[in-house]
């Protein structure tokens, strides 16, 4: 008979709980996304144009909103540059100010 | 007076004939000849669909002109093209300073990585064939997809 049967009973149900819990948050996490780079940053692109519509598309989903950087991963400084060549697009009518 | 560098844009009505366009180029070019200062590029961008309506029209007649000139000059125009019933869309850009920032960090990268080269007893240029190749990576696009804002 080894040792300890009696309590190691209980005391490893809570250790496999522990474990299941970890494990539950383990998969959690296993859902991460890619990690996010600035565009800008990694296609080395030095100017940002107003006059590029291509380039500033993707940034302007269908409501015709700015995306925040949160979700693209645009770094600060790229998103500044953005953000003003997106409102100059907007004054001269390549982009809309809002679509619904 | 400083002479610096701007973009004027400007979107004329669909039904503009080419002679109208010219005409108006042609009174920008004497306004800014008048101030000194001169015109570096013309590019007529042609009928494009406008992303919203301006005074009912859905379509445009875009027009570039890069001109180098003094604060005065571009004062001057902006005031003039704001008159003007021809034009239904004008905006006036300053590009000379952010050029010059663009130019200077190409310049910076390209040295940089030059040296890097040279360090590790490369020559300075890549050569073809050199390096991996390239993939266009087609999920890039949709990285946004399903994005809520």
């Amino acid at each position: 008979m080894p040792f300890g049967q009696g309590r190691g009973g209980p005391g490893g149900s809570r250790g496999r709980d522990k474990k299941t819990a970890d494990k539950g948050q383990g998969q959690r996490r296993t859902l991460f996304r890619r990690r996010k780079v600035c565009k800008f940053c990694a296609d080395k692109i030095d100017d940002i144009n107003y006059k590029d519509v291509k380039l500033l598309g993707p940034f302007v989903p269908e409501r015709g909103k700015i995306l925040p950087r949160r979700i693209s991963g645009t770094c600060a400084m790229h998103q500044r540059k953005l953000q003003t060549a997106i409102k100059r697009a907007r004054q001269i009518a390549l982009i809309p100010y809002v679509t619904d | 007076m400083a002479v610096r560098q701007y973009e004027l844009v400007y979107i004329l009505p669909p039904d503009t004939t080419e002679q109208q366009v010219a005409d108006l180029q042609t009174q920008v070019e004497t306004i800014v000849s008048r101030m000194n200062g001169q015109i570096e590029k013309t590019d007529n961008w042609g009928r494009k669909r406008l992303a919203y309506e301006i005074g009912h029209h859905k379509e445009g007649v875009y027009a570039l002109q890069v001109i180098n000139g003094s604060g005065d000059l571009m004062k001057e125009l902006d005031r003039r093209l704001k008159v003007m019933d021809l034009v239904i869309r004008h905006m006036i850009v300053r590009v000379d300073e952010e050029k010059k920032v663009v130019e200077r960090t190409q310049t910076r990268r390209r040295t940089e990585s030059e040296r890097r080269r040279v360090r590790r007893g490369l020559p300075p240029q890549r050569q073809p064939g050199e390096g991996r190749t390239v993939e266009l990576d087609e999920s890039d696009d949709d990285r946004f997809e399903g994005v809520e804002v």
